[in-house]
């Protein structure tokens, strides 16, 4: 029996009448990639958000962490990474001002600091960016970056919205490079992306149509089920039948 | 714990100290508040233009008219033959009153002993024309005495008593506007900078979404005010210091009580003006909005906080109103140290609310902040 890292049952959101994210069940495993996949306003933020602590569930529930979304969203906080689509670093502290900072309110001490980011800075290959602003740095490195510091603290389980987006194709191949580490070291990766491409990346992926889970498997069984040769395929026989537009 | 909000002043002093423009501002608002304020914002109404209609060409209309210019607060405007002339002066708004001297002014004046003068005024711009009035009705009456005491030989007596009366004005013998405007300006100053570059900031990060990862970090809430109050509390500080150390090399302006406890007062003041910005940060999303919800309030907290206008006279619903704004105990509090040298039994009322505003104000931010929504 593996270990369950998130676990929801019928996880609802609504906004009045809308209903964003409608009786979501799903769990996802330790170490795994998961891959969140759904059309723009699908339901696939509204998710993350609940599951991140960020934002209240109106029904449902949901384990993070082997925490509760409704009542232990502090402890959940200790336990993972957030990337969200906005770039959310800060744009005007250097890029070895961010490590510290927010590696300094996970607790992470002095000693651990310093270690911690000689190893990001080798592995991102920016010691000469150390003490530059971030915002003078180019949008696939500032995403890189933002990943690294997303799991700074050795989180069990790291969200990242749309990581990818508007990021050249070289770049999102080191930046899953990255992605693929982290997995290796433990972290669970939840990730959404448009791009079919890195959707084959993923261990596992669900694809969800106006706010409900459409369909949950491995990128291989799904393409087998559908009768597809690639993920593009299954994603315009699933997505096709929206109605909601952006 | 301290470290995390250790690492939270580091980070937020780190990017105010970056922002260069904001940086300039802070210290160009005391000094241009200081400098150009006290010297416009006088409460004496000088240059009142009159049109003089002298229906008698006499020597004491000559004389009244000499003394009323020479008082200094008269510009003779026009010397009109007729009142209808005069209006059409007060019409194309070149003259504020209207004196009209009738004819056997000097005749009726000695022989009659009364006459009357006519005066009219331009209610357009009240303010100036009303005093104007009244400075010349001044003016008059002692014109008047003076003429009394020449026409009545001393052995009569004076058929009515005169009661005169002469003012002491307590605290400021001069009536020197600076100083009663100075410290007013202060108080605004902290107000300014306390109620708005604070609910601005946390309100940009609403809106470039670095919040969001905050919120998504186990910080605490009372964390992440602190780290916001803090740096703005010292700026607040450093603010109010330039402006004292202007008001001294401007204005020679020293306070008379002691400046320990003035410095108490504004730390606390500040406290609740934070507070107000905090709170009003967590109920916005973006800085336009901040900026006008702040400005809104400030507004009419400077308005009826008694800088420009006495909250005495104030109707009663005004004055609720005044009791209920943090700004009005500073202005007041301002006003009682540097000018009545007021000690801490005079402004220990004032200290217990504004200590009530600022947990107040700060409970409400803490408890309205929400790291989930």
């Amino acid at each position: 029996m593996p270990d369950i890292v998130i676990h929801t049952n019928k996880l609802t959101k609504r906004f009045g009448n809308f209903i964003a994210a409608d009786e979501i069940t799903f769990e996802v495993e330790k170490g795994e990639i998961f891959g969140f996949l759904g059309a723009n306003g699908a339901g696939k933020t509204t998710a993350m958000r609940m599951l991140c602590g960020l934002s209240a569930p109106s029904s449902g529930e949901a384990t993070v962490a082997g925490f509760d979304v409704y009542k232990q969203t502090e402890q959940i906080k200790m336990n993972i990474g957030y990337m969200s689509q906005k770039f959310s670093l800060y744009e005007d502290l250097t890029v070895l001002e961010n490590i510290y900072f927010f590696g300094g309110i996970y607790g992470l001490n002095k000693k651990d600091l310093k270690s911690k980011s000689e190893v990001l800075l080798n592995q991102l290959g920016m010691h000469h960016e150390a003490k530059k602003l971030v915002k003078t740095l180019p949008l696939g490195w500032k995403q890189k970056l933002a990943f690294s510091v997303a799991i700074l603290h050795q989180p069990k389980i790291v969200f990242l919205d749309e990581p990818t987006g508007g990021v050249d194709p070289v770049t999102r191949r080191q930046f899953w490079d990255l992605i693929y580490e982290a997995a290796e070291s433990g972290i669970t990766i939840f990730v959404t992306t448009h791009y079919m491409d890195e959707a084959e990346y993923c261990n596992r992926i669900s694809i969800m149509v106006d706010g409900k889970i459409k369909a949950l498997d491995t990128p291989a069984n799904l393409k087998k089920k559908y009768g597809a040769t690639n993920m593009d395929e299954v994603f315009f026989e699933l997505a096709r039948g929206a109605k909601r537009a952006e | 714990m301290m470290r995390t909000i250790r690492y939270l002043l580091q980070k937020e002093f780190k990017q105010i100290f970056r922002d260069k423009s904001i940086l300039r501002i802070i210290l160009i608002i005391p000094i241009v508040q200081l400098l150009l304020l006290p010297l416009a914002a006088n409460y004496e109404v000088k240059n009142i233009n009159l049109s003089v209609v002298d229906n008698d060409h006499s020597v004491y209309s000559n004389l009244l008219i000499s003394k009323i210019t020479a008082s200094g607060y008269f510009k003779l405007q026009s010397y009109d033959a007729s009142f209808k002339k005069a209006m059409g002066n007060i019409e194309s708004d070149r003259s504020d009153l209207i004196l009209e001297i009738p004819q056997n002014f000097e005749n009726n004046l000695i022989r009659d002993n009364e006459e009357q003068l006519f005066v009219a005024v331009n209610a357009i711009n009240g303010v100036k024309a009303n005093l104007g009035g009244a400075y010349l009705n001044t003016i008059v009456r002692n014109f008047n005495g003076d003429i009394r005491l020449q026409l009545i030989t001393p052995q009569k007596i004076n058929p009515m008593p005169v009661i005169e009366i002469t003012n002491a004005n307590w605290y400021n013998p001069f009536m020197n506007y600076h100083l009663f405007m100075v410290p007013g300006i202060l108080a605004f100053l902290v107000t300014m900078i306390g109620g708005f570059l604070c609910a601005l900031n946390i309100v940009k990060e609403k809106e470039i979404g670095t919040i969001e990862q905050i919120n998504v970090t186990p910080i605490k809430k009372y964390h992440f005010i602190l780290g916001k109050l803090i740096p703005f509390w010292l700026i607040g500080l450093v603010v109010f210091s330039i402006g004292m150390l202007i008001s001294y090399l401007v204005y020679g302006i020293v306070p008379l009580g002691s400046i320990a406890m003035l410095y108490g007062f504004v730390a606390v003041y500040l406290l609740a003006i934070l507070g107000f910005g905090l709170l009003v940060s967590t109920f916005c999303q973006t800085q336009q909005q901040a900026m006008f919800i702040a400005f809104f309030f400030v507004m009419i907290f400077i308005l009826m906080g008694g800088l420009f206008t006495s909250i005495d006279s104030m109707p009663p619903f005004a004055k609720i109103i005044a009791g209920l704004n943090p700004v009005s105990y500073m202005i007041d509090v301002m006003r009682m140290i540097v000018l009545k040298g007021s000690g801490f039994d005079d402004i220990k009322f004032h200290l217990l609310k504004i200590i009530g505003f600022a947990v107040v104000l700060n409970s409400w931010a803490i408890l309205n902040y929400r790291k989930t929504t």
